[in-house]
């Protein structure tokens, strides 16, 4: 399997921990990541300005893969989103599809819409399939409580998604979870809004949305919170001490990126799958996890 | 006259609700936010609240009110409406989008009200400082040497930002005269 990697702004800046266990889970199950040279940003942030730039910068990097052949893989919630979004409307929204590619002319650009976008757990979830990830687990997460993150553009807006899970009550990622031999918490707040979004807006706002989240994930007695997106890892893992301060909270949840809670149930040791870029320390958990192993 | 109004209006109370009065209205602005992209199902909205009542910023600050955004709308309170930190507050989750029962698309809709609002020269500075950004990495973020020579030392290719084309667009869609609005 061969799929273009999309990082997006985050990633790469942020979230290196993501990047190296996307790789390296990636590699157990034999799909191939290829980077494709010139990327650029999904658009999101500019579509609050104007729209139609806004489809031009995502346009961009959706053209880049289809000149390759290739479906794209993002690992960024928003990208995901937005990257769906723009492709979907070009495809069947005439009127918008050469009103953009006017604009990609001066870049020697084309949009034929040839390709598809998907978020890496989904392709976890659909393509490669829980069976499989079960199949590749050499190091069970028996007795490890895990709390699913969702977050939001993963889900939503449902529309853009074909329905591939449900955005109320979604079981995507609790199945990959489960597949490790882990635990995975069912509570309300996992859908809930990480607040990463308005951090720069309204930072009161965006914290006091991620400690609703972390109250909760503290009360459920979770070993980790698992995310799929930079910005809940932001939120979660970056902001949680800080969080915990401004609200007399002593949280230490450590929270991984989901990759690295995989490629740790496939056997992979802490360095292999950046686990020093996480902010609240990882030991104990990995400690629990190996058990008898050390 | 009206804008300097509504600064004070926002800055001593982010929603006052003191009564409005005829004048303040525009009653063509709701045709202005029908012929916006996002905004085409404005009208439908029945004022049932649900959006607030799914809304995780509203959970946290009970002064951002989403239904009461669309009302301001509705009636034309144009300059308030536009002129809010409010609008900027939405943090884009889509709860309100899947279950609004009439199918209003708030997400979609605020993201119209805010397209609306940068036209009339009003933008919240750190999504202005986000295009400074995207003419000079085609990112939010610098990818620099610092960067690269960690990527490498965890087995990761490099990156080369390359803005041009990022750039290209947007100068031909003339952002930065869009972000400095024209009214």
């Amino acid at each position: 399997m061969h799929y273009a990697l999309f990082l997006g702004c985050t990633v790469p800046a942020r979230s290196l921990g993501y990047d190296i266990s996307v790789r390296k889970v990636a590699e157990d199950l034999d799909v191939n990541l290829i980077d494709v040279e010139g990327f650029s940003c999904c658009g999101f942030p500019t579509a609050s300005i104007h729209r139609e730039t806004s489809f031009a910068l995502a346009a961009i990097n959706l053209c880049l893969a289809e000149e390759k052949g290739l479906n794209i893989i993002t690992l960024c919630n928003s990208c995901t989103a937005y990257l769906t979004k723009v492709n979907m409307i070009l495809k069947n929204n005439k009127e918008m599809f050469e009103r953009i590619n006017e604009i990609l002319k001066s870049n020697d650009l084309e949009f034929r819409g040839t390709i598809d976008v998907k978020h890496i757990s989904r392709m976890l979830y659909e393509d490669i399939g829980t069976v499989r990830i079960q199949k590749t687990v050499k190091r069970s997460l028996d007795g490890i409580k895990i709390a699913p993150i969702y977050g939001c553009h993963y889900l939503k807006p449902s529309s853009i998604y074909n329905k591939f899970d449900d955005p109320e009550m979604p079981k995507s990622l609790d199945s990959l979870i489960l597949a490790t031999g882990a635990t995975s918490l069912d509570f309300p707040e996992k859908i809930l809004c990480c607040g990463g979004a308005i951090l720069a807006i309204d930072e009161n706002a965006s914290m006091g949305m991620t400690h609703i989240v972390l109250d909760s994930v503290k009360s459920l007695e979770a070993d980790a919170m698992a995310t799929i997106c930079p910005f809940c890892h932001l939120m979660y893992d970056e902001y949680q001490i800080t969080i915990g301060n401004k609200y007399g909270k002593d949280y230490n949840i450590p929270s991984l990126f989901f990759t690295q809670l995989l490629g740790l149930a496939f056997g992979h040791e802490s360095k292999e799958l950046g686990l020093k870029f996480n902010a609240v320390r990882t030991k104990a958990l990995v400690k629990k996890i190996m058990g008898g192993e050390q | 006259m009206a804008q300097e109004k509504n600064d004070k209006k926002t800055e001593q109370n982010p929603d006052d609700m003191s009564i409005i009065t005829e004048d303040e209205l525009d009653s063509q602005f709701k045709y202005e936010i029908l012929k916006e992209p996002g905004g085409e199902n404005f009208l439908r909205c029945m004022q049932c609240g649900t959006c607030t009542a799914s809304c995780p910023v509203k959970a946290i600050d009970p002064d951002y009110n989403c239904r009461r955004i669309i009302r301001r709308a509705l009636i034309g309170d144009k300059e308030h409406v536009l002129n809010s930190k409010f609008i900027w507050m939405c943090s884009t989750c889509y709860s309100c989008y899947e279950r609004c029962p009439q199918d209003v698309k708030i997400t979609e809709l605020m993201f119209a009200l805010k397209n609306i609002a940068v036209k009339h020269g009003f933008i919240h500075p750190s999504i202005k400082a986000q295009v400074t950004l995207l003419e000079k990495f085609g990112a939010l973020s610098e990818i620099s040497e610092f960067e690269n020579r960690m990527r490498e030392k965890y087995g990761l290719p490099k990156i080369k930002q390359s803005p041009d084309r990022v750039k290209k667009v947007l100068e031909k869609e003339n952002i930065k005269e869009i972000i400095e609005g024209d009214s």
